[in-house]
């Protein structure tokens, strides 16, 4: 007889684990808009099923907490059930002697706080609040509403040019969210289900790098109305952009030589290679834009002057000011914003950094934009100082692991303390102060000072990448109404005490992503051309294909790779490589087309024209 | 063309033709449950699955094209079990005590079912069910619902009013008035086309067939019916009568064999709503009211709670003329009362109408004048008449052809065409030309403003009577009615007069009328009445004799002020439900 024994998992172990992770990216793809109540129910079943049945609390307890809230959803409930519910899961949280039961209560708990109303209104009325919000995930999730089942099946057939087309009545810069749109369509995308996401940004791309050169829809007849464009970035290029397909005449007042905004002067070329977005701008000018270069809103024109002089006006500034750490010696020659730095890049301003070592604040993609720059100007050392864990950068986890990979440190739990300069007044280096990590409040953990000593780090630059800010001076000073450093709008965009101007972009939601300009760029051009008196419509004329109706089995997704480390550090050029054509066709085979299947086919609102 | 095979059989269809369309023209019907044309192509019920050959999992033939190359098994052992259990599901979700069920007979849940030959099912029953407003014309049951989603989708793209949606998710989804309001503070414009459109008994009418019976028991009531023109086109469809044996005249003898004192026929009040809204009509047209805005058709309650829900601002465009039911009811209550000399307090006054929303029109606006009350003491719909005749255990093989009571009996063609989208219209246009030109047009001269095929968003037409031209447009169908309205607010398109019906063709294809699931039977059924109509011997509303005898002897003339407190309403004494938008 053995005196020990070796452990293996036998099959239905084997199953149930493969049964936990389907059910993570099932959960990982859970449309918002479920009824809150029912899914507390259904959790709890499950936290019902891990019990191990030793305690009574959690054992009985949870089991007669669920028979109440299928009570309430049955309609068999009063207010007075609540009461019990709430008693019943405070004393199982009190009560269970491990994590399985008083965590279990504790999530009844915070559902009886946090969706009261919708307990109630089942209560009260044997309804609920509740509908099905996300028939068409990836489109729901995309703040310009893009077609992208659509796309993504022209894509599949080799219908590039198409595609483009779709895509353009949505979002005129298919080429620019190729390369960098943080596609929030694939965070819920139904395919978790089975696998994994599609990679959406991918087969954008590859719309872009095959469809060559695509003409625009004719404009509708001039109306000889003018509009008035304040920033010619993403947000207001797109405005523009449909404005002058409704017929209306544009100018564009742009404070840089070129046009584009962050995509130019924020976002590093190896990034999105200039060329690629001159050929979306190039694109969206041959609609008979006016652009005026120089010009700067406050100085050189005023909102009254464009108001008089122009039918309407769209202030699409961004957020193009950087916050300040406001510690000791941030004055220091040396020490910059990352918007400075980045604009520099974009001017083509570009420092020899060779022998230095450079430190950048901050864990944003703002930030790994800027070291990933300062690696490629030559820097000897590049690190990035972050007061929480890599697991807690906002930063895409993708741009961490390029910026790892080019060889930059990533000096965690490192906050910053005091900045020195040396005897010319430049910076010296920084002193940080190391931090432990600590409680959890709002879902994101807490630093303090683990108590160890201040560190210095050596640096000849520092950039300093902690967020944005607008420049809101002039417009409040114009009326416009400004709280905490953004103009605030009404839902159309526009104000209701000032007819005829209009907001939009980062400079309205605050620092913010590509997509979202652009999907405020659609609300404000139908509300502008509303406002001008116009009912104009904007259409692809592409007509959506039948999907396949293959299986759809299991199957990888297609990653996009990038250039060597090694090498791509020692220029400026692209990083990312797109898919091959068959490549694109597997994983645009890969969508579920869920316009047509499921819920989207019922309520999927595809709008073909807008 | 894309060549398939389908239960072995070959054929060659154009692209783009759903699995469905190509067995049905492989002379294989597949069965199908949610499926509504055009309307609802969603795949809910799963019923019409198919098997491709060389895939696992089915598909469903509504809503999936069919392939070059395609081999479809419509009835394989997987797609048999599938079917079996899908409906035996489906079943389990629905109360399925068809014995009391208005629908029984003509449901296709039970057609399904039966067709199958499924005797029984072996899941729990596991229905819901939800209060409902019992005294609203509009009755849901939500145990019998099988979200199919059709009154989502014809609320939504034919009649554009939103009045259903999905209301909760995972397993408690179900239908339910929108943004959680109840029915009746809901701007339902009680068109049934929910009803007519719904697959089993979960929407129906309120039956009112009691209150007539009622009536009829009771010695001290003096009973009188009305019939609207668009009933005698759909009545005989649920007794196995072909349109030429179902005639008015048998309507007639059905009530006065099942009781009813007197029986009328709404055409008379069809000609008489024409004396007044037409010279209404002209009047404003005269004075130059009509300028800016066209004068609205007064007949369709629909419409009406339509325009005071959605379009208050238009109210005062409608025409002030009550309906040909309101109407009738009105002058039984006086003129004929008087003629048998009865108070009309002891008048029952019933009719039976192709619509839901005349049971909400009879009692929008009480009066207090010569009687107190209703002017129309109770509605039934075509299928409550139908229900009732069945019930009454009468034969319809054996009915006869009898004529209405005396004094209200005469009715034009005009009259008549009123059931059909365009019919007010021309039946206006005819007597404005005679009373503009003191001569008659020929009675077909204003054919034009008829609908050419069902679903025709609007008709318009220019009409010259002497030297004024009068731009009229007409339109059926509320969503069809509100593009029409927004191009006339927008100043695109402009109009003298303007026709609604807010059933799509009129009330032909009214929410009341019989129901065949998958067919849209309106424009059928306008033909029979432009038949009627092209063989009328009198065909003008102004040479109704007994409509002319009307005036004479009591109300003078048209838009007098006997005319006006008895046939004219007005249309904000009552509101539409205060929290709609």
């Amino acid at each position: 007889m053995s005196r020990l024994e070796i452990i293996t998992p036998n099959k239905a172990q084997l199953v149930v684990e493969e049964l936990y992770k389907d059910l993570e990216r099932r959960i990982e793809a859970s449309p918002p808009g479920l009824c809150p109540v029912d899914m507390s129910r259904a959790f709890l079943e499950l936290c019902h099923a891990q019990t191990c049945g030793k305690c009574a609390p959690c054992r009985i307890g949870l089991g007669q907490l669920k028979n109440l809230i299928t009570d309430v959803l049955d309609g068999n409930a009063t207010m007075e059930t609540l009461d019990l519910m709430e008693e019943l899961a405070m004393s199982i949280m009190d009560a269970s002697d491990c994590a399985i039961g008083y965590s279990a209560a504790k999530m009844v708990y915070n559902g009886l706080i946090g969706f009261r109303d919708d307990y109630e209104e089942h209560i009260r009325e044997g309804r609920c609040t509740c509908q099905y919000k996300h028939p068409v995930p990836c489109m729901a999730q995309c703040p310009a509403k893009v077609d992208i089942p659509g796309y993504v099946t022209l894509v599949g057939e080799g219908r590039y040019a198409d595609a483009i087309r779709l895509i353009r009545k949505d979002n005129p810069f298919p080429a620019t969210c190729g390369f960098i749109c943080e596609h929030p369509c694939e965070a819920r995308c139904r395919r978790n289900m089975i696998d994994d996401a599609i990679n959406i940004r991918g087969l954008k791309r590859v719309a872009a790098d095959f469809a060559g050169k695509v003409p625009q829809p004719e404009c509708a007849p001039s109306t000889g109305k003018r509009v008035a464009i304040v920033g010619g970035g993403p947000g207001g290029l797109s405005t523009a952009y449909y404005l002058q397909l409704m017929g209306h005449q544009v100018t564009v007042f742009e404070m840089f030589p070129e046009l584009g905004g962050m995509l130019r002067y924020g976002i590093p070329n190896y990034r999105l290679p200039k060329e690629r977005l001159d050929d979306d701008i190039n694109a969206i000018l041959e609609t008979g834009v006016e652009v005026k270069h120089g010009l700067r809103v406050g100085t050189d024109m005023t909102i009254q002057s464009l108001r008089a002089e122009y039918d309407a006006v769209l202030v699409t500034i961004g957020a193009s000011t950087d916050k300040k750490l406001g510690i000791e010696g941030e004055d220091a020659d040396g020490v910059l914003s990352a918007v400075q730095f980045l604009r520099n890049v974009g001017k083509n301003m570009i420092e020899d950094l060779s022998g230095q070592e450079v430190a950048v604040i901050g864990g944003g993609n703002v930030s790994m934009d800027a070291v990933r720059t300062a690696i490629r100007m030559g820097a000897k050392k590049v690190s990035i100082l972050y007061r929480r864990r890599i697991a807690d950068m906002t930063a895409l986890p993708g741009e961490i692991e390029g910026a790892i990979a080019e060889g930059v440190e990533v000096r965690t739990l490192k906050a910053p303390a005091k900045i020195e300069k040396d005897e010319n007044g430049h910076v010296k280096g920084i002193y940080v102060t190391p931090q432990m990590i600590s409680r959890i409040n709002d879902g994101r953990a807490n630093v303090k000072p683990s108590g160890e000593e201040d560190l210095f780090v050596p640096c000849s630059t520092l950039i300093v990448a902690i967020g944005q800010n607008i420049e809101s001076a002039h417009f409040e000073e114009a009326g416009l109404p400004v709280s905490r450093g953004k103009i605030i709008t009404e839902k159309f965009g526009g104000f209701d005490n000032i007819p005829g101007v209009f907001a939009g972009g980062d400079c309205a939601t605050g620092p913010a992503s590509v997509i979202r300009a652009i999907g405020a760029a659609k609300v404000i051009a139908a509300n502008i051309d509303e406002y001008l008196g116009y009912h104009h419509s904007i259409s692809a004329g592409v007509e959506i294909p039948e999907p396949n109706l293959e299986e759809r089995v299991p199957c990888g997704r297609v990653e996009l790779t990038e250039r060597e480390a090694c090498e791509r550090v020692k220029d400026f050029e692209g990083v990312e490589l797109g898919m091959t054509e068959n490549e694109a066709m597997q994983e645009a085979s890969r969508c579920l087309r869920c316009d047509h299947f499921g819920f989207g086919i019922f309520k999927g609102g595809r709008e073909n024209v807008w | 063309m894309v060549n398939v095979i389908i239960d072995n059989i070959k054929i060659s269809v154009p692209e783009g033709t759903t699995i469905m369309e190509a067995a049905k023209m492989a002379g294989i019907p597949i069965p199908k449950l949610c499926y509504l044309k055009g309307i609802n192509e969603i795949g809910a019920c799963r019923v019409c699955v198919v098997e491709v050959v060389g895939k696992y999992r089915l598909l469903t033939s509504c809503n999936n094209c069919v392939e070059e190359g395609m081999e479809v098994k419509t009835n394989s052992p997987k797609v048999r079990l599938s079917r079996k259990r899908t409906v035996q599901l489906i079943l389990s979700e629905h109360n399925c005590e068809c014995a009391v069920c208005a629908r029984s007979r003509n449901c296709t849940l039970q057609t399904v079912a039966n067709d199958l030959n499924m005797i029984d099912h072996p899941f729990k029953s596991e229905y819901k069910k939800e209060p409902w407003n019992k005294k609203f014309p509009l009755i849901r049951d939500s145990a019998k619902c099988i979200k199919c989603m059709r009154c989502i989708q014809i609320c939504d793209k034919v009649q554009g009013l939103h009045i259903w949606d999905v209301e909760s998710t995972g397993s408690r989804t179900t239908v339910h008035v929108s943004k959680q309001r109840k029915i009746e503070e809901s701007d339902c414009a009680l068109c049934g086309q929910c009803i007519t459109h719904c697959p089993v008994g979960a929407l129906r009418e309120r039956d009112d067939t009691d209150r007539v019976w009622a009536a009829i028991d009771n010695q001290e009531t003096i009973t009188v019916a009305q019939v609207a023109p668009a009933v005698r086109t759909a009545w005989g469809e649920a007794l196995g009568l072909s349109p030429e044996e179902a005639t008015v005249g048998k309507i007639m003898d059905a009530l006065k064999r099942m009781g009813v004192d007197y029986v009328f026929d709404t055409t008379f009040s069809a000609d008489l709503t024409i004396m007044e809204e037409g010279n209404e009509f002209l009047q404003r047209l005269g004075s130059g009211q009509l300028n800016a805005r066209p004068m609205f058709t007064s007949c369709c309650p629909g419409w009406i709670r339509f325009i005071k829900s959605q379009y208050p601002h238009l109210v005062p465009q409608l025409s002030t003329a009550k309906s040909p039911q309101q109407m009738f009811g009105a002058v039984m209550k006086t003129y004929f009362a008087q003629s048998i000399g009865v108070s009309p307090e002891k008048i029952h006054t019933i009719s039976i109408m192709p619509c839901i929303a005349k049971k909400g029109e009879r009692k929008m606006e009480l009066f207090d004048g010569e009687y107190a009350g209703c002017d129309v003491d109770t509605v039934l719909t075509t299928r409550e008449l139908n229900r009732m005749m069945r019930s009454a255990h009468l034969d319809p093989k054996v009915l006869k052809d009898i004529p209405c009571d005396e004094l209200m009996r005469e009715g034009s063609g005009a009259g008549v065409i009123f059931g059909a989208t365009g019919g007010v219209m021309e039946a206006a246009l005819r007597s404005a030309y005679y009373l503009v030109t003191g001569t008659n047009p020929d009675a077909d001269a204003f054919s034009i403003v008829r609908s050419q095929k069902f679903g025709q968003e609007h008709v318009e037409a220019e009409v010259t009577i002497k030297d004024t031209t009068v731009r009229a447009a007409v339109v059926s169908g509320l969503g069809n009615a509100r593009k029409l309205i927004d191009a006339i607010e927008r100043g695109e398109v402009h109009y003298d007069f303007v026709e609604v019906m807010a059933c799509p063709g009129g009330c032909v294809g009214g929410g009341g009328q019989p129901i065949h699931d998958g067919e849209e039977l309106a424009f059928e059924r306008g033909k029979n009445l432009y038949f009627l109509d092209k063989n009328a011997k009198i065909r003008f509303s102004h040479e109704n004799q007994d409509v002319l005898k009307l005036y004479e002897k009591f109300f003078e003339k048209p838009l007098s002020h006997k005319a006006h407190a008895l046939l004219h309403t007005d249309h904000n004494a009552w509101d539409m439900p205060k929290n709609t938008h």
